[in-house]
């Protein structure tokens, strides 16, 4: 290939490289104070693009030169970072004492916010920002034209890297800010105002995410679909170069620039995987990224399911419950029995995530995984095997284990954020040949024509089958629960120093845990593909996992009937807004963040608590 | 128990929050209304769908103005489908089982098109796709319940083709996004090309996955392969990323470039002054037309909604008044009846006649095409013509080779 092409396509690599360096970098740091997962710093990107596509033609048309172009892309920044310190007052220091991943559901709420607002603020139609004066014209490299905007942006991350370095060495906030990062305790116990230090940190996370996002008009227009697409890649840079790891991040986004811009070369489809399949192999190679560090000893997501006398009259109440759902078909219209069928399946998938989280301290980003693979399972075997139903699900369910032993011999190696984002990972690895290898999977088409066999067929019957199948499986996990493996695995969650110094095979353990609670999601989702008569990739997708975690963390991770309740009240909130009001995003996303103020230990356990506290 | 009451508590709070304000329910009229049911991706897709929902509610302002259909008023029950095959159905099946409509129309995405064939023909009730532009739709995956609207991909890519004739491009290179409308428009374009076209082929071929591509590498890799003739199936935030790009690097200067969709102001609005003049289109030059009975649709629209109208907002309009005369014509809105009705059923529509062709469903309307051009600040279309669907739709033995049915 000749040497011209080769430049300009690195080139290319490189402003994408730098794009992605700005964002991901305010990303890295907000967690490196904070260690929360911000979901929601694709949203501040995605108003940053928006504001300064709005903001920057009506300056240029003051017509005070090309220095306004550059103002407004900086007063959309600083706009940003103030929306930035608007989430961290209102929404986020409010939830600092709650389980950490109670503060990535919050985020996740005011992602659904964001998108209805968008629209509502800026309009549906995309908007196209105007271009930098002056460097409309391309510069010729080797004798091919190449943009020379994107010159600038490849200038713009080492220049934004250089101000980050000197701001965290130089000045008495970057000493905080590092400090923090590293004994978040300590600093807190030094008498540093964390209120002040926070709000600090998520006004600089956000104005760099506002930055990236506006940096970007001259090549991309503000589109509602920017804060999805860039998040991932965010996320993917920042575990790569090591969490809260400036540098690295820095590193990450150069590989994963070069990566794209020759990876589309060799395979033109492999955009989607690229990113993932790096991520993976540096995990695999590396369990901290490139310069992150060990997490300190004692676990950040020690909490879970701790041991607790029984419910007085617990059985009674399952037993009765389990009545009452039986007898709903008496009552329930078709439809009904179908939103309890799916909140039946949601149940048993979020139980079995309970396993990972609650019990094992096991943080699963990517449980979507198993689901998927459950329903692909069992799609795949009625449509190339002509199996029935009764022979698929055992099939489903077989392969969602397998894919979990195979994960999970992976994922047991690392802890805290990477475990979760190696499972993310996984998921989308899976979720990526899901989509492309359209031969056998239907692409995003996925598989129609998975329907029951006859005896359990129509609403009533299926929703029976559904209720069986749940309540045994959750019965089995319940006992795993209480079990001494599942004693053991608490242990493990609790202190992993002390339950290695006592004998347990911490890793072996875990590794069960994953195929155990894998081949549970992958039943769940096997019934939902019959249940709905297809599947597609967005079974695998990230909102899905997304799905099981917030029904988890809603219900509470630190009770057993958590996730049930989880389940039931969030797809029953969904199916109540969804048709009422064309802005149930922002409906559902507000519930979200509501309940997390109110309900900071998840509907269950804060009643329990209050409970408690009254006793 | 903690369970029940709390999901009450929120079932109650959510009702008075979203319920209340929607008010008394007005006196009863003498009929209950006639029940539609309507899906797309209104927050995904919203630069299309937004548009053409101000269009069907247009059309059924003026509908139900008139006194309604059979006596009845329209109503349409309309719900984000949520931009993926299963969030489609499962909205679909509430409309059906809940809100008790009697036929589907919308959609966006091909793929979400398709599985809501797949769904009509499982559910026996009538979908016309508004939007997707699969050939599968009515093809490969068609059947008697689903039905389609505007010219599918076989027929604009056929009008394009034909236009690239006289270019003399040779070495063409593909872009389209990688779904399946993208790849359904590729793979037809890659078929007509070296069947019409002698002595054509394909040089270079890029599918960017949908919403992510990366333009510069994806123009400099086709700039590489020195096609003369570049065929983009791209279209929204992708489009103007990718124009960008091959505007800077002279990618389109000497290159014959043929585009599905471009010339809708959907697409072309957002390109600003940018437009890349002497593409060939398909698309719709509303401002432009002057047919009575479109003006007439272009006043009305712009009176209510201060805004010009999108090609989104023709396809809106057309689709309800077209399941209008469907339902006048069965006399009921009994599924086996509408589809009687809607068999090779002629319409007069406000893009001109168009013939619901009995044999795959699909409808007859065509297309605008010409060359894109500068007009002022923002893009518009030169030399078109409108190319009436009829002649370039698959042969009765295409058709019949590929349908079950």
């Amino acid at each position: 290939m000749d040497p011209a092409f080769l430049a300009v396509q690195a080139l290319s690599g490189l402003s994408s490289a730098s794009s992605l360096f700005i964002t991901a970098c305010g990303l890295t740091i907000v967690f490196g104070v904070t260690r929360i997962v911000n979901f929601a710093h694709g949203s501040l990107y995605m108003i940053g693009a928006y504001t300064a596509a709005t903001l920057v033609p009506r300056l240029l048309e003051l017509s005070f030169g090309p220095a306004t172009f550059w103002a407004g892309i900086l007063a959309s920044a600083l706009i940003v970072g103030l929306i930035g310190v608007l989430i961290e007052v209102l929404l986020l220091r409010r939830i600092y004492g709650a389980p950490e991943l109670f503060q990535l559901l919050a985020t996740f709420g005011v992602v659904l916010v964001v998108q209805d607002l968008v629209v509502q603020v800026f309009g549906p139609q995309d908007i196209l920002g105007p271009r930098a004066p002056g460097l409309r014209a391309p510069v010729e490299i080797l004798g091919r034209r190449f943009p020379s905007y994107e010159l600038v942006l490849i200038a713009a991350g080492p220049v934004v890297l250089g101000l980050v370095w000197l701001l965290l060495r130089k000045t008495r906030f970057g000493v905080l800010v590092r400090a923090a990062t590293q004994d978040r305790d300590m600093v807190a116990s030094l008498g540093v105002n964390q209120a002040m230090l926070f709000t600090g940190t998520l006004f600089l996370g956000a104005f760099l995410a506002g930055l990236g996002g506006a940096l970007q008009i001259p090549r991309v227009s503000a589109n509602t679909g920017m804060d999805l697409s860039i998040i991932a890649e965010a996320f993917v840079v920042t575990v790569v170069g090591g969490m809260g790891s400036v540098p690295g991040a820095f590193l990450a986004a150069l590989i994963i620039g070069q990566l794209q811009a020759f990876g589309i070369l060799i395979f033109p489809k492999s955009t989607l995987v690229v990113v993932f399949l790096l991520m993976a192999v540096v995990l695999a190679v590396r369990p901290y990224g490139f310069f992150g560090r060990a997490e300190v000893i004692g676990g950040t997501h020690a909490v879970g399911i701790a041991s607790h006398k029984r419910m007085p009259r617990g059985t009674l109440a399952a037993w009765i419950a389990i009545a009452a759902l039986a007898c709903l078909p008496l009552v329930g219209d078709a439809y009904l029995l179908k939103v309890a069928t799916e909140i039946l399946i949601f149940a048993l998938f979020a139980f079995s995530l309970q396993l990972l989280i609650g019990v094992g301290g096991l943080v699963s980003f990517g449980h979507a995984a198993f689901f998927g693979l459950g329903a692909y399972g069992a799609a795949l075997a009625v449509k190339w095997y002509g199996a029935s139903m009764e022979a698929a699900l055992p099939l489903g369910l077989c392969l969602a284990a397998l894919g979990a032993a195979l994960i999970g011999a992976f994922v047991v190696r690392l802890s805290g954020i990477y475990l979760a984002m190696m499972t993310l990972a996984a998921a989308q690895i899976l979720y990526a040949v899901a989509f492309q290898w359209v031969e056998v999977t239907g692409g995003d088409n996925g598989i129609v024509g998975v329907w029951p066999s006859g005896w359990a067929s129509g609403p009533v019957p299926y929703y029976l089958l559904t209720l069986a199948v749940t309540v045994v499986a959750v019965f089995l996990l319940r006992r795993i629960i209480d079990a001494p493996f599942g004693y053991a695995l608490r242990a493990a969650r609790d202190s992993e120093a002390r339950a290695e110094a006592i004998g347990l095979k911490v890793r072996q353990h875990r590794w069960l845990a994953f195929v155990i609670s894998g081949a549970a999601a992958g039943l769940a989702g096997g019934i939902y593909a019959f249940s709905r008569g297809s599947v597609d990739p967005s079974l695998l997708g990230i909102s899905t996992s997304v799905d099981a975690l917030t029904m988890l963390l809603l219900g509470g991770i630190q009770t057993v009937t958590g996730p049930l309740v989880g389940a039931g009240v969030l797809h029953f909130l969904r199916d109540l807004i969804m048709p009422l009001t064309p802005f149930w995003r922002l409906l559902l996303g507000l519930s979200i963040i509501a309940m997390v103020l109110i309900f900071p230990r998840g509907l269950v356990g804060t009643i329990r608590y209050w409970r408690e506290e009254r006793a | 128990m903690a369970k029940t009451s709390t999901i009450r508590w929120l079932a109650l709070g959510a009702a008075l929050a979203l319920g209340a304000p929607l008010g008394a329910p007005a006196a009863q009229a003498q009929q209950p209304p006639i029940k539609l049911g309507e899906l797309n991706s209104y927050a995904q897709w919203a630069a299309f769908t937004v548009p053409y929902r101000n269009g069907w509610q247009l059309a059924v302002e003026e509908i139900n103005a008139k006194g309604g259909v059979l006596g009845r008023k329209l109503e349409i029950v309309s719900r984000d489908d949520g931009a993926t095959t299963g969030s489609a159905t499962r909205v679909a099946d509430e409309l059906v089982t809940r809100e008790g409509v009697s036929l589907l129309f919308g959609s966006f995405l091909s793929n979400v098109g398709v599985a809501m064939a797949d769904y009509a023909n499982q559910k026996k009730i009538v979908y016309i796709a508004a939007e997707p532009l699969t050939d599968a739709v009515t093809m490969a995956q068609g059947n008697r319940y689903t039905y389609r609207i505007r010219p599918n991909n076989f027929m604009q890519v056929g009008m394009l083709v034909d236009q690239a004739k006289a270019s003399g491009a040779k070495r063409w290179a593909i872009v389209a996004p990688n779904y399946e409308y993208g790849q359904s428009a590729a793979a037809v374009f890659k078929r007509l090309i070296q069947e019409r076209v002698p002595g054509a082929q394909i040089v270079a071929e890029q599918y960017p996955a949908l919403g992510k591509i990366e333009a510069g590498a994806t123009a400099s890799a086709i700039e590489q392969a020195k096609p003369d003739g570049i065929f983009n199936v791209l279209f929204g935030p992708d489009l103007t990323q990718f124009v960008r790009e091959g505007n800077t690097r002279g990618l389109f200067e000497d290159a014959t470039v043929l585009s599905l969709l471009t010339g809708e102001p959907e697409w072309l609005l957002p390109l600003k002054d940018e437009v890349p003049e002497g593409w060939t289109v398909t698309g719709y030059p509303w401002d432009e037309i002057t047919e009575p009975k479109h003006k007439a649709f272009v006043d009305a629209y712009r009176a209510k909604y201060n805004d010009t109208p999108r090609l989104g907002s023709l396809l809106g309009y057309m689709v309800v008044t077209m399941i209008r005369d469907t339902i006048e014509r069965a006399g009921s809105v009994e599924s086996e009846a509408l589809i009687k009705a809607l068999e090779d059923a002629k319409f007069d529509t406000v893009a001109g006649p168009v013939t619901m062709r009995g044999l795959d469903n699909q409808s007859t309307m065509g297309a605008w095409v010409g060359k894109l051009v500068l007009k002022g600040a923002s893009g518009g279309m030169t030399d078109w013509t409108y190319k009436d669907g009829a002649s370039f739709m698959p042969t009765e033995a295409e058709v019949k080779a590929v349908r079950k049915d």
